[in-house]
């Protein structure tokens, strides 16, 4: 728990992060009157709440799934002020329009980070280093054992594998998180390979991303499949609980795969049960939590959701205060994640 | 390496065994011979002698990271499997090459045994350098001698065959031995496995080379069902089944062989039966058991418990002593080679007339054939099996060969074994496993009760007591590298922190189990304990009791290592008893009562 709540700009309270001069919350967990979301993933983005601020390009999905909320959007890098706080939203890296929240009230700057990555990704704005007192970080893989490839890499190893499979008659189906995950494997594949078809769960938010201006390849819900010997050759991105239900049977004896970080651990591959894993993540690798938290010259961190005692003793064995927020993102990630894959 | 790596993934990506033979066959194909000849060895089970201590790899892999020795245990502990952790903790490699499986096992890693221990650490890490994640992990493997990988040597040899054509049966009788590793794997020891016969040759019967042995399926079915499963009684030969270690004489050219089961040559360690042996004529092999006999004053004696046999196995030199504690007897029960001459196709009839016209006389016992009219009237007499110190009965049918491995295709044996005996314990203590259970909770310590509580009150008041003691003040006893805690050690920590009063009821720590449950109710256990946790050690938790499991087990002794005084074997759990509350779990005393059956 992080000490001194009377001067620090984000404090934990029962319904989330919470900034006490500006009266506002950050990703609440439970209904507030005001919300700033930092990205539109489940755990972050609650229904529910009075009014909600978010970056202006993730206007699209937050509609799409919150639906009608009284919703304020903001340019990334543009300011405003409330209750005396100043208050902008930056390029979180993550999926398309996620921020990292930056404070600044009283000479101190806190950014909180929400969920980020420092590689680049076609599908949404890069990751951008805000210099910052505090700086709050998420810590979903804090394990120097995840260190991901280049998208260059994994990709080709994902057309391969469809490649061989289209060769050999089968269905790919690769499970991933519909949103962000889905758009940016879409985004790298190699469409000559044959016909792209996705969950209906997934298309929603393909429509969002083009509405963005993200450009996609042409994707098809299998619905709208005319000739059945495209299912033998086709990749099939859908949620992973689709993976493993009825929808399914249609595509036959089909290869699988599961586009996640926790990949990287053949153990969780194998428990899943799936045929090939691609370590293919939204967040922040071990290298790329350490190189963002050193970015932002914040000598005091806070670590939320994820390998959280990990990252708290290494930081601080570096030299930095390092501490802790209980918060209810990502859930207990490892184990969660390796039953119903459900945040990426 | 990259082509054996590339065959290992091939593997681990596909449960099917057509696709695992082709990916197989196809790595024959293509791979130098040099190289096969290594792949077959590791594939077939192979264990080169370890080279480096893995724990020395572990800190080597941190070194090379930059990494402290507790972060690189958090990293185990999220993988589960050390050679796996050291190839994804360690940066990107800088030189990669592309050397060939024999290469590295014959002129990098056997030669690094004796090495000092600096120069150990700089070919490691420069090995390391030169190869990318999945050809860390198979080289980790190989040098730490943990390489393991999801083929049954049966698979392996179907490939084999399918890819030079020979008979699958002859390539399993020439790779016998293969990986005991007397001999290195080569290319002429490749090419004889796969080398087509010339016309008439009798299989390599000159080196005391075994024939596969043929293994029983278990038999779960009520007696009820036999008569329609197996048929009548009378076409079946029925044995009892002995607790010892199956065994291969071979007789040739004057010389004995002793196989186990595990193709290990054990010959040395059996003086006494390599003396009945040397009476047999040339070119024989019987399969049977090894057990310790024990007889006195002439009466015919009986099989003594598997764990004197153990004890045996485990000494070096066999004193006068050992051999006069443990004597060791064959107990044949069947024939496979006859004046040099293959008779595994023969009927099972046959063979045992033969066997019984061959032992006639000499000092080998045979495995006595048991009759009854009836399924069910043997369903009677297995109810012996205890106190005779068998394990049940052995059907094996009259008019069959005698096959290959656990196959069904020449013939059939059965193994009717008794039910495990059981009982129902507490989970206090769990622990994530490895592989493919990382990171959930499915190795479990059991307890049971010091004496009968009084009711469900004294019971719950026990385990108030238990959970209230909680962590010692300042703060949580996690000891420093706390991989290496175990859930004895956590048991030790927390009775001596908290010693009951004397007579006070409590929770005895006497077996761990980690099978016997479906991943699903793993799922539900594992969230149990999450819920329920008191403490954590490390990787182990303790819990507050408030499951009961049925664990069953094959046998129990006593033993001064366990505190509860007992040991049991092959304990696994049976089922999980959500309907029992935890004053009606088995105590030490029901324990006891077992020990006496």
């Amino acid at each position: 728990m992080a000490g001194q709540p009377n001067h620090d700009l984000v404090v934990q309270r029962p319904e989330g992060l919470y900034c006490p001069p500006g009266d506002f919350y950050i990703d609440p967990w439970r209904p507030v009157a005001r919300a700033v979301i930092t990205h539109a993933h489940s755990d972050h983005a609650r229904p529910g709440h009075g009014h909600y601020l978010a970056a202006q390009r993730g206007e699209a999905v937050l509609r799409t799934r919150l639906g009608a909320i009284d919703l304020q959007t903001l340019p990334y890098g543009q300011r405003i002020v409330h209750n005396g706080v100043v208050l902008s939203l930056h390029p979180a890296g993550h999926v398309l329009g996620s921020a990292q929240v930056r404070l600044e009230h009283g000479g101190r700057v806190w950014v909180a980070s929400g969920d980020y990555k420092v590689a680049p990704d076609a599908t949404c704005d890069a990751f951008e280093p805000v210099p910052c007192d505090v700086f709050i970080t998420e810590s979903t893989f804090g394990l120097p054992i995840y260190r991901w490839c280049t998208d260059g890499e994994i990709f080709a190893d994902i057309n391969a594998w469809w490649g061989r499979n289209a060769l050999a008659g089968r269905a790919s189906v690769l499970a991933c998180y519909s949103f962000g995950k889905a758009q940016r494997i879409l985004s790298g594949v190699d469409p000559s390979i044959g016909p792209i078809i996705v969950h209906g769960a997934v298309e929603p938010l393909n429509q969002a991303y083009r509405m963005a201006g993200v450009e996609l390849p042409q994707t098809t819900m299998v619905t709208g499949v005319r000739d059945k010997a495209d299912l033998k050759r086709a990749l099939v991105v859908c949620p992973p609980g689709a993976a493993a239900s009825p929808w399914m049977r249609r595509f036959g004896d089909a290869g699988t795969a599961f586009a996640s970080g926790w990949m990287q651990v053949r153990g969780m591959r194998r428990r899943g049960g799936w045929d090939r894993g691609f370590a293919l993540s939204d967040h922040a690798d071990w290298p790329g939590l350490m190189s963002a938290i050193a970015a932002t010259g914040a000598q005091r961190i806070i670590v939320t959701h994820g390998s959280v005692p990990v990252m708290v003793r290494f930081l601080a064995e570096q030299g930095l205060r390092a501490e802790a927020f209980d918060t209810e993102y990502g859930g207990d990630a490892v184990e969660a994640d390796a039953q119903a894959p459900a945040a990426p | 390496m990259k082509r054996f790596a590339a065959l290992f993934a091939q593997l681990d990506a596909t449960t099917s065994t057509n696709e695992k033979v082709a990916a197989l066959q196809r790595y024959f194909e293509q791979a130098p011979a040099r190289d096969a000849a290594w792949a077959v060895y590791f594939l077939a089970g192979g264990k080169p002698r370890q080279v480096v201590p893995t724990a020395r790899l572990a800190v080597l892999a941190c070194e090379m990271a930059g990494i402290a020795g507790w972060l690189f245990d958090e990293c185990y502990q999220a993988v589960g499997d050390l050679a796996e952790t050291i190839a994804l903790v360690l940066p990107r490699g800088s030189d990669p090459t592309d050397v060939g499986l024999a290469e590295w096992v014959e002129e990098r890693l056997l030669p690094l045994r004796g090495l000092s221990e600096a120069e150990i650490a700089v070919r490691v890490k420069s090995y390391w350098g030169e190869l990318d994640t999945p050809g860390r992990f198979l080289l980790t493997k190989l040098v730490g001698g943990g390489f393991r990988v999801g083929v049954s040597k049966l698979l392996v040899q179907r490939a084999l065959a399918a890819h030079a054509q020979v008979d699958a049966k002859r390539v399993a009788q020439r790779m016998m031995g293969y990986t005991d590793g007397k001999v290195m794997p080569s290319v002429e020891r490749f090419q004889a496995l796969i080398a087509r016969p010339e016309e008439g040759t009798a299989p390599l019967q000159d080196e005391g080379q075994p024939y596969p042995f043929f293994l029983a399926h278990q038999l779960d079915a009520p007696p009820e069902v036999f008569a329609s499963r197996l048929g009548p009684v009378g076409d079946w030969q029925v044995e009892w089944k002995y607790d010892g270690i199956r065994g291969q004489i071979v007789k040739r050219s004057g010389r004995v062989w002793i196989w186990s089961r595990g193709e290990e040559l054990v010959t040395e360690r059996f003086p006494e039966i390599v003396a009945l042996a040397q009476a047999l004529p040339d070119g024989t092999v019987l399969d049977g058991e090894i057990m310790v006999w024990t007889s006195s004053d002439g009466d015919e004696g009986g099989p003594a418990p598997f764990a004197l046999l153990q004890q045996r196995i485990g000494r070096k030199t066999l004193t006068r002593k050992v051999l006069a504690q443990a004597p060791v007897t064959f107990v044949a029960y069947d024939l496979l080679e006859q004046q040099r001459q293959d008779i595994r196709s023969l009927p099972q009839r046959e063979r045992r007339a033969r066997l019984e016209g061959l032992l006639l006389g000499t000092g080998f016992k045979i495995s006595p054939i048991e009759t009854d009219s009836s399924w069910l009237e043997f369903a009677r007499r297995r109810e012996q099996s205890r106190e005779r110190g068998v394990e049940g009965f052995m059907l094996k049918r009259l008019d069959a060969a005698y096959g290959t491995g656990r196959t069904k295709a020449e013939g059939l044996w059965w193994k009717w074994k008794i039910d495990p005996m059981t009982i129902d314990c507490v989970l206090i203590y769990a622990q994530a496993g490895h592989g493919r259970r990382a990171s959930v909770y499915t190795d479990y310590t059991f307890a049971v009760w010091n004496r009968r509580p009084a009711g469900r009150q004294e019971a719950d008041a026990a385990i108030e007591a238990m959970t209230a003691a909680g962590p010692p003040q300042g703060g949580r006893a996690v000891p420093e590298g706390g991989a290496a805690a175990s859930a004895e050690s956590a048991g030790a920590t927390s009775s001596r922190r908290e010693p009951p009063p004397a007579g006070a009821l409590q929770l005895v720590a006497f077996a761990k189990a980690y099978s016997g449950l479906t991943d699903e109710e793993f799922r539900q256990v594992d969230a149990i304990i999450r819920a329920t946790t008191i403490e954590k050690f490390g990787p182990v938790r303790s819990v507050k009791p408030s499951l009961v499991f049925e664990l069953g087990f094959e046998g129990i002794n006593r033993s001064g290592r366990h505190k509860s005084g007992i040991a049991v074997r092959f304990p696994r759990m049976l089922r999980i008893r959500f309907d029992k509350p935890l004053h009606e779990a088995n105590c030490l005393q029901d324990l006891e009562a077992l020990l006496k059956l």
